[in-house]
């Protein structure tokens, strides 16, 4: 999984979408006759029915009763504050407002980028999908522009337009209310912790399925990753999804993951900077105006590829004691670790199927290379050689001393800006690498021996690589398999040797897994023997640590990237 | 003959009058005797200085009653030689009638056509029957016993099979693997106990048969059973043995047919209030046996509240309460060990029920909205249309002239939609005062809702449904279609994801499994309880152009109920487990529910005597 041909996949049979904009008029795009595919048994219904059907529903009924219970207050007060979330969370989907951002957006993506592809025959399999269920849409998160880039292209392609779960952007108010207009709902971060919060929000999302409203999109990996490396998956909206299937509100339910791949993304700068802990550019709408500037330059080709509709049903087979919800309280919200532990597995074969599909652009492979040349020749040479925004070039006048502060940071960000292009491919490299790690670590040829010490870095790294829980075997099996494919390793039935060239292999595989910095460069340039490899792993981790600590301060998304299961061994390690 | 008709007629019947005083049992002896006269097993008793001469004449039901399909042979839809439906007989409201909108509608739903037949054999082929397995030493002491039996294959086929659609499909075109070896007829709880007491001597295989509508393959016999198996037919165990004025009880032989008890009870003036839809042909025996549920349990109740006491055979000995106190705290009740044991532990010999004055009032109605009055049953609109195909012509210009007034008045001036609209049929009973009191309210009701009462006509036809859907699947089987109907019960929080769900299911299924054309999939709730409802589904389709219809019709049977657990419906309501949903049981009831089962099984019947295999 993860391993196939990634450099293929979605390049057959893509369609162009921008091709046939540039030849037609973009205003008679905006007001074509747009027929959707809908859910079959949908009930006609606008977002103000949809409202007041929440509001009405049984669940916040209970819900309401129970908190005036708990509180000691009238069940109006609640009733008012639901109502307030709801105002709050809610879309207000509406065609005008569809076409007009068709509009701008046609203008705006024919500018920025050259090419939109989307892979023809995911769209004839989300037709077909849409119909016959509801649907929930799982793209990954790479940038500000994913959501408006999918809704484009549905709306190009009379697919129904999703609501889409949106984070933050309240503040500006205009955007946030032309994009509630097309289909965004916001949810703030109290999710977890506020329970009436929780209940409108799940009421809501459960009637927008049951109603067959609209499909609904939202990330699972809850933010962007700012990294270009997929996060751990973030559970809430999965749960609601699947609490309603499991209730049987809904028949069945269709995932579909969705990879969106951008040849240079949009936000590519913003990302280094919000990685070197550089405060956060508040969402405002002076800063967007500030952004217009995106416009004239050249972002290439952006790829979606729609993957293959998974059925929720299918997943739960076997995996879920359905009868425990025979017996509890409709409304108990509380998943049992059972469903917890298949929510994190659902998760993260999502996003193993959004990596599947990722198109992994010429640069990337260069920005991979690239990356260990840094290391070993370029940055040797770094009074020659420059590198500026992904682009190898002599550097030109030697600049001054006086802003040593700025160059720094300016390099800061060039390498940043190059690990995180290189880091899209990491999903191909990750297990071969922990499997070549782990051969180097024990020094022996059992496959057992190695085994368990690649589970153990497997364990070590889970939540810094997606890792399909309790599938560590096969994934080793795989990752084995891979390293004899490039001839690093030889594998009989007990044992794995190392062939004469798999020391280099091995060298280049491990390197990319580098964090981009100088301390570890200088160490691993001596070689590899066990000692120092042990030493490199600890490097590794308390370098991309300290990075991640810094970012704690003002990201949500570094927060959780190294656990404190984590740090406790990291630190018993190194006593 | 006509000797043997006089004896019969002389020797039989009064013996009946004296004990029941019906006028019922005469015509259908009388019917019986006259016609079927050559179907006699006789005995000629020891005792030859009695002059009675004893002459059994069994009711073979298989001479009243379709040897291939469902009710009685005078009774079936046909299509007339105008292409009409028609439904033959005398015995139901819609008998004689001419159905106008059944064909379109039949042709319609399930894109059948009449001239696509599948004719059903005309005949048993006698020699796919496997031949008895015979137990000499039973044989020779069952003989002695002077209790009546057979061996005829017509007797044996019969007592083989419930009517579950893969039984009747066998009947039909196919042939089943094992049947009973042989018949008994005990006429009297002594004599069950003589031919269990045997049947244990000489390990052989009792399955008790009552009226054999069962829909469960309870049944069918296990294949692999080497033993004898005798199939011990209740139906001459049908008497009322005494009526209690004062505690309002009846005692009756387990083997009385449904509709017999109703009516022998309703000349005293008293009913008993159940009535399950099979009820002219299902036995008191067996809606023990199976846990029955009546139509009118808002009232009544079901099964298990009409019991006072039951008496059971079984290979222990017999099993009875020591009183007829109306409750008992005595451990666990031990008639729940006999409800619903589906004919694995013993055979209910008699029962003790609770009887009611006969209601001096009844009045159906249809209505839009839920209430709890005698029976209550809510149809979605695939039904709703279903029962109105059921439509019989009418005679006169001015009815039909009539009928068009109302329809655009509901139509047009209420604006319902026939294909959204969904109707809910009521039947309210009691005192005169207190129906029309009740009727008002649920009117009342209905009107807040936008609902609109639909008048008395209607509502008899939604009710009628419920006896005629039967024939009616006998007729879809000569044209391709193959249906069932299965239950539920499911709280009430459930019961519309349920529907949908299960209806939804069903429909992909078919698709899925090749069927050509879109099923027939709904459903109505035909009980409320207060903490949730029964629901019952129907589903058939057109197998044309499937090889193996039956097996692709289990296939989704068993998908919806797939369906049904996982949306937290139970495994049955009312029909039981039987051994078509016996896979599902330890889901259902635990490991340690099975075990609880299975130590009662090994004390009660530790040969397994009662070796027809349901439940464990």
């Amino acid at each position: 999984m993860g391993l196939q041909e990634p450099l293929l996949i979605g390049r057959d049979d893509s369609d162009d979408v921008l091709e046939k904009r540039r030849i037609s008029s973009d205003l008679r795009f905006a007001l074509k006759t747009y027929s959707p595919v809908i859910y079959k048994s949908a009930s006609p219904c606008t977002s103000s029915m949809l409202k007041s059907i929440v509001l009405g529903s049984n669940h916040m009924n209970h819900v309401i009763c129970q908190l005036s219970d708990e509180w000691g207050e009238p069940a109006e007060t609640f009733r008012k504050k639901a109502t307030m979330i709801l105002e709050e969370m809610a879309d207000n989907l509406h065609l005008s407002a569809i076409r007009l951002l068709a509009f701008i957006l046609s203008k705006v993506f024919k500018r920025v980028f050259r090419r939109i592809r989307v892979n023809t025959e995911g769209i004839e399999r989300l037709k077909k999908a849409l119909s016959d269920n509801p649907v929930v849409l799982l793209p990954n998160h790479r940038s500000y522009m994913d959501f408006l880039i999918l809704s484009f292209v549905f709306y190009t392609y009379d697919l129904n337009i999703p609501v889409i779960a949106a984070r933050g952007l309240l503040e500006i108010k205009i955007l946030s209310t032309i994009l509630r207009r097309s289909g965004a709902f916001y949810i703030r971060r109290e999710i977890g912790t506020n329970k009436l919060y929780w209940a409108v929000l799940s009421e809501y999302v459960k009637t927008m399925l049951r109603m067959g409203y609209a499909p609904i999109e939202f990330y699972v990996e809850g933010a962007r990753s700012r990294s270009f490396k997929s996060l751990l998956p973030k559970l809430g909206l999965l749960n609601i999804v699947t609490d309603a299937f499991l209730k049987k509100e809904v028949a069945d339910v269709t995932l579909v993951p969705i990879s969106i791949t951008y040849e240079r993304p949009v936000d590519e700068t913003l990302h280094a900077h919000d990685l070197l802990g550089l405060p956060k550019i508040k969402e405002s709408m002076w800063a967007l105006f500030k952004a217009r500037k995106i416009l004239g330059q050249d972002f290439g080709t952006s790829s979606i590829h729609l993957g293959e509709p998974v059925s929720l049903k299918a997943l739960v087979q076997g995996d879920v004691n359905l009868s425990q919800y025979n017996l509890d309280h409709r409304y108990c919200n509380l998943p049992s670790q059972e469903i917890k532990a298949f929510l994190h597995h659902t998760g993260c074969r999502m996003i193993h199927l959004q990596e599947e599909n990722m198109v992994i652009s010429p640069f990337v492979l260069v920005a991979t290379i690239l990356m260990q040349k840094l290391i070993c020749s370029i940055s040797l040479h770094r009074n020659i050689v420059k590198i500026d925004n992904g682009k190898t070039m002599l550097v030109q006048e030697q600049q001054a001393d006086s802003s040593t502060d700025k160059h720094l940071m300016q390099y800061a960000v060039t390498v940043l800006t190059c690990s995180m292009y290189r880091n899209q491919i990491l999903h191909i490299f990750v297990r071969p690498a922990l499997a070549a790690m782990a051969l180097s670590f024990t020094n022996k040829t059992q496959k057992e021996e190695i085994f368990i010490c690649y589970s153990f870095l497997q364990d070590l790294f889970s939540s810094e690589f997606v890792f399909l829980p309790g599938n560590a075997k096969q994934d080793f099996e795989e990752a084995c398999h891979r390293l004899s494919e490039w001839g690093a390793v030889q594998i009989s039935k007990q044992n794995i040797e190392l062939t004469e060239t798999g020391p280099l292999v091995i060298f280049f595989i491990l390197s990319i897994f580098q964090p981009s910095s100088f301390l570890i460069f200088r160490y691993h340039n001596d070689g590899h023997s066990f000692l120092l490899m042990f030493w490199l792993i600890l490097y590794l981790i308390i370098v991309w640590l300290l990075i991640k600590e810094k970012e704690t301060i003002k990201g949500p998304e570094s927060s959780r990237l190294i656990s404190s299961k984590n740090r406790t061994l990291i630190k018993r390690r190194v006593k | 003959k006509e000797l043997n008709l006089f004896w019969f007629v002389h020797c039989v019947v009064p013996k009946r009058n004296k004990r029941v005083c019906s006028g019922h049992c005469w015509s259908v002896c009388l019917s019986v005797a006259g016609c079927y006269i050559n179907k006699m097993y006789y005995l000629m008793p020891d005792d030859s200085t009695n002059c009675f001469v004893y002459i059994f004449t069994f009711l073979n039901r298989q001479d009243l009653l379709k040897w291939n399909g469902w009710g009685y042979s005078d009774s079936k839809f046909i299509f007339n030689k105008k292409g009409q439906a028609e439904f033959t007989g005398k015995r139901y409201r819609l008998s004689g009638m001419v159905l106008p909108a059944l064909r379109e509608w039949f042709e319609k739903t399930f894109g059948a056509s009449l001239e696509h037949k599948t004719p059903p054999r005309s005949a048993l082929n006698t020699s796919d029957i496997p031949a008895p397995i015979l137990n000499e030493d039973f044989l020779d002491d069952l003989k002695a016993t002077k209790i009546p039996f057979s061996h005829e294959i017509e007797d044996r086929i019969f007592r083989a099979h419930g009517h579950c659609l893969h039984e009747i499909f066998a009947l039909r075109e196919g042939k089943f693997e094992r049947v009973p070896d042989m018949v008994v007829w005990p006429n009297s709880h002594s004599e069950v106990e003589k031919i269990v007491n045997l049947a244990c001597k000489h390990n052989v295989c009792v399955i008790p048969f009552g009226g054999g509508t069962s829909v469960s393959s309870a049944l069918e016999c296990p294949p692999d059973e080497k033993r004898s198996i005798v199939s011990l037919d209740t139906s001459q165990m049908n008497r009322i043995l005494w009526i209690d004025e004062k505690n309002l009880t009846a005692h009756v032989e387990a083997g009385i047919i449904g509709q017999d008890l109703e009516r022998l009870l309703n000349v005293s003036g008293y009913c008993t209030g159940h009535e399950p839809d099979s009820m002219e042909f299902s036995t008191l025996g067996g809606w023990v046996a199976t846990r029955a549920s009546g139509m009118k349990k808002n009232i009544y109740g079901n099964i298990e509240d009409l019991v006072v006491h039951i008496r059971m055979v079984t290979p222990r000995g017999v099993i009875e309460k020591s009183c007829q106190g109306p409750r008992m705290s005595t451990g666990p009740d031990v008639h729940h060990f006999i409800m619903g044991s589906e004919g694995t532990l013993g055979v209910v010999t008699e029962v003790t029920i609770k009887i009611r004055p006969v209601p001096e009032y009844q009045k159906y109605e249809v209505a839009k909205q839920r209430c709890a009055p005698a029976s209550i049953r809510l149809m979605d609109n695939a039904q709703f249309q279903f029962g109105h195909a059921l439509k019989p012509q009418v005679a006169s210009i001015f009815t039909s002239f009539l009928d068009g007034l109302k329809k655009f008045y509901i139509t047009k001036f209420k604006g319902f939609d026939p294909n959204q609209l969904c109707v809910a049929t009521l039947l309210f009973e009691g005192d005169r005062e207190k129906v029309l009191q009740h009727e008002k309210q649920v009117y009342d009701i209905a009107a807040k809702f936008g609902g609109l009462a639909a008048g008395e006509d209607n509502g008899q036809r939604g009710y009628m449904l419920t006896f005629v859907i039967a024939y009616l699947r006998d007729l879809g089987m000569d044209f391709y279609v193959i249906g069932e109907s299965f239950e539920t019960s499911v709280p009430w929080d459930r019961v519309l994801d349920l529907c949908r769900n299960v209806k939804e299911r069903i429909v992909r299924e078919c698709k899925e499994r090749g069927v050509q054309f879109p099923p027939l999939s709904t459903c109505r709730v035909t009980q409320t309880y207060d903490a949730g409802a029964c629901v019952y589904f129907y589903f058939a389709f057109n197998y044309r152009g499937i090889a193996d219809p039956i097996h692709v019709y289990e296939q989704i049977e068993s998908a919806a109920r797939e369906e049904i657990l996982a949306n937290g419906g139970s495994l049955s309501h009312h029909h039981g487990v039987g051994k078509l949903r016996k896979r599902w049981l330890q889901e259902a009831i635990s490991d340690v529910g099975i075990g609880m089962l299975k130590s009662v099984k090994q004390y009660v019947d530790p040969n397994n005597i009662f070796g027809n295999r349901n439940l464990l």
